[in-house]
């Protein structure tokens, strides 16, 4: 398993970038690790619907986002977070998919990052397209997915798809060990996840999810791979959900806190952490400096998302087609005539 | 003047996009190599060569998947399930994804796809080969559903769904492939139809059949048999179910007074069941008998010794007109 600092921050072998990106990736990761915490303190407060955790994982997803260029695709799920903001995402954004408004659903123009999927496993395929079909321009597509997607069919489906045409896909499975509440070893009985790979014609690649470094030089072997032409490359990330699959997801049902705790030990930041102090580029007042401003960051984008107006129900009618149809038309005059109020689907 | 069938109109307005529009691309199975197992696709592969003409593994949900993906890059993928009875591996993809990315992204990523699927009964195929379940999609949310009756029609329709900037499902009935045919201009050329418009094929007085597709035909020789029976039946070819042109049909019923939809789909939640919701909605009072359904039954589609029982043919086109006369 490819691994580059171990838990105590050591450094063992060849970084793939210099300290002050990797102080620049901590930094993103730390502030992402910020984003996670006062989300799910939004939802308890009942100002997000539901929220999905991504507490551990800082280090596979934005380890790996690092890799890409700016106009490479991003793929992901309800609970990469992190890497989509990562890749231009913005947190308002991310925070509206939240509160309930699917103008949360639309990046800034610009940024290649679909809005997340909530569906396990469809989603790979849409990266395979997009990447099949920017190929010629030098682009790759990177998607996320869990140790639970790897049972889907649409995710057998993407591995052939991408083997066969060769086309140039990043998969970065953030084996988490839980699917909800199924432990990856009854998920398959492949002995890795990594090892599937093979049966679709492509390198997989069993990585230190936690590991930052390692997470950034796998990535960036496998995105140098697509971009030459090479096809595509399945990467396990091993890491952990420090805590429930969503907010009302009670995790005691099915694993012990020691478990939990052992990994809680083997956290993402904390070993990068460790390395930069060594190195000399890190000081606790870096520390509490970057906490202040990424906190401040992240309660003016909550500010934000809260305080745009109410989509209102023209949205409803006006978003499936360029144009809505006849049938929806008449639907939102019936919708207003019941209410007894005007909805003008000319807003779009 | 050359007779034209349906399934050389749809291939020359696949020609015809393939040439016009360089991000049109056709996949699916066995559609290169072979041309299509109806040949819809035949000569399309070594006039435009391998990157605009792809065979695919036999991976249904895989193919509009991925199919969504390249739209949402922006090309114009048109894909081909090779039977109404194959396509639901791809259902998911189609109601969860297909239909809602624009929505989904308040219409920052949209997903202008064309997805061809043969449909129907009427050729003694094999169990799954002869379903119509056009309703499931007229059921979902996002996207068209088109289907032609006629070669000119199915070219038209075509080019316009290529064109058009939102997925449309795209059925072509199989039974009409090469069984309907049209006199057109020896130097014809596919002419775009408008999606959203039913054609008038037939002028009546008495009685309005509305139908589309496979069922076009029989309703038209069922019209000129009742023109002998001095029942003088308008014909309407709705040509698309999503978006629906209810005013034409509206216009002929409050016209006629009398109404018969006929479809080859399953009787409950079909098209005739909605079609009937719509139209008393609207002009109840100009109805002067209840609205009949000639349909298929709440059954699987029989295999060829019982197949005429299930698709309705003149007998029952013609029965159920019996009954709005009274």
């Amino acid at each position: 398993m490819r691994q580059l600092i171990d838990i105590e921050g050591r450094l063992l072998g060849e970084p793939p970038c210099d300290l002050a990106e990797t102080r620049r990736l901590y930094a993103a990761m730390l502030t992402a690790r910020l984003y996670d915490r006062k989300a799910t303190a939004l939802q308890k407060q009942g100002r997000l619907a539901t929220y999905a955790p991504l507490e551990g994982q800082e280090a596979a997803q934005i380890g790996a986002a690092a890799a890409l260029q700016g106009d490479d695709w991003m793929v992901a799920t309800y609970r990469d977070a992190a890497a989509m903001w990562f890749h231009g995402y913005t947190w308002p954004r991310l925070l509206l998919t939240r509160i309930g408004d699917e103008r949360g659903g639309s990046p800034p123009e610009g940024v290649m990052v679909l809005p997340p999927s909530i569906t396990v496993g469809a989603h790979m395929l849409h990266a395979v397209g997009l990447g099949w079909a920017t190929r010629k321009q030098g682009r790759v597509a990177m998607t996320f997915f869990g140790d639970g997607a790897t049972s889907e069919g649409d995710f057998h489906e993407a591995m052939n798809l991408a083997g066969v045409w060769k086309a140039p896909v990043v998969f970065v499975c953030e084996n988490n060990q839980y699917a909800i509440s199924l432990p990856r070893e009854r998920q398959t009985a492949s002995a890795t996840i990594a090892q599937k790979a093979d049966a679709y014609g492509m390198p997989g690649e069993m990585v230190d999810g936690n590991d930052l470094l390692a997470m950034r030089a796998a990535a960036a072997d496998a995105v140098k791979r697509a971009r030459g032409g090479e096809g595509p490359t399945l990467i396990e990330a091993l890491t952990y959900r420090i805590q429930p699959h969503t907010t009302t997801d009670d995790p005691g049902r099915y694993r012990s806190p020691e478990e939990a705790a052992e990994w809680r030990a083997r956290d993402p930041l904390e070993r990068v952490r460790r390395y930069l102090t060594a190195s000399g580029v890190w000081t606790a007042q870096d520390q509490a400096q970057l906490e202040a401003a990424a906190s401040a960051d992240i309660e003016a984008a909550v500010t934000e998302a809260e305080a745009l107006a109410p989509l209102g129900p023209a949205a409803i009618f006006n978003g499936m087609f360029a144009t809505p149809t006849p049938a929806l038309v008449a639907q939102a005059a019936t919708l207003a005539r019941d209410l007894g109020r005007s909805i003008d689907l000319g807003e779009r | 003047m050359i007779q034209l069938n349906l399934a050389l109109a749809l291939n020359q307005a696949l020609r015809h996009a393939l040439s016009a529009d360089p991000e049109v691309l056709l996949m699916g199975e066995d559609v290169g190599a072979t041309g299509g197992v109806f040949r819809i696709t035949d000569g399309l592969l070594s006039e435009f060569g391998p990157e605009r003409v792809i065979d695919t593994p036999v991976s249904e949900s895989g193919i509009v998947g991925a199919g969504l993906g390249m739209a949402i890059a922006g090309l114009r993928p048109v894909i081909e399930l090779q039977f109404l009875g194959f396509a639901y591996p791809a259902y998911d993809q189609i109601v969860s994804h297909v239909g809602r990315v624009r929505n989904r992204s308040r219409h920052r990523f949209t997903a202008p796809l064309v997805i061809r699927i043969p449909y129907g009964a009427g050729i003694g195929a094999a169990e799954h080969h002869s379903e119509s379940t056009e309703a499931l999609f007229m059921h979902t949310p996002g996207v068209k559903v088109v289907i032609p009756g006629t070669p000119t029609d199915g070219a038209g329709l075509l080019l316009s769904a290529i064109a058009d900037p939102d997925p449309v499902i795209f059925l072509e009935p199989i039974r009409s492939y090469r069984s309907v045919r049209e006199e057109v201009e020896d130097d014809w050329l596919p002419e775009a139809v408008p999606l959203g418009q039913a054609a008038v094929r037939r002028v009546g007085a008495d009685v309005s059949l509305v139908t589309y597709g496979a069922m076009l035909p029989e309703v038209l020789t069922t019209a000129d048999q009742l023109a002998t029976q001095e029942v003088s039946a308008e014909v309407i070819d709705l040509r698309s179910l999503v978006p629906l042109d209810l005013e034409a049909v509206l216009a002929s019923v409050e016209k006629t007074g009398r109404a018969v939809i006929v479809t080859e789909g399953h009787r409950s939640c079909g098209v005739g069941a909605e079609l009937i919701a719509l139209i008393q909605e609207r002009s109840l009072y100009s109805l002067q008998a209840p609205i009949q359904r000639v349909s298929g039954w709440d059954t699987v589609v029989p295999l060829r010794g019982n197949e005429d029982y299930y698709v309705p043919g003149s007998e029952r086109i013609i029965a159920g007109v019996r009954r709005t006369l009274g």
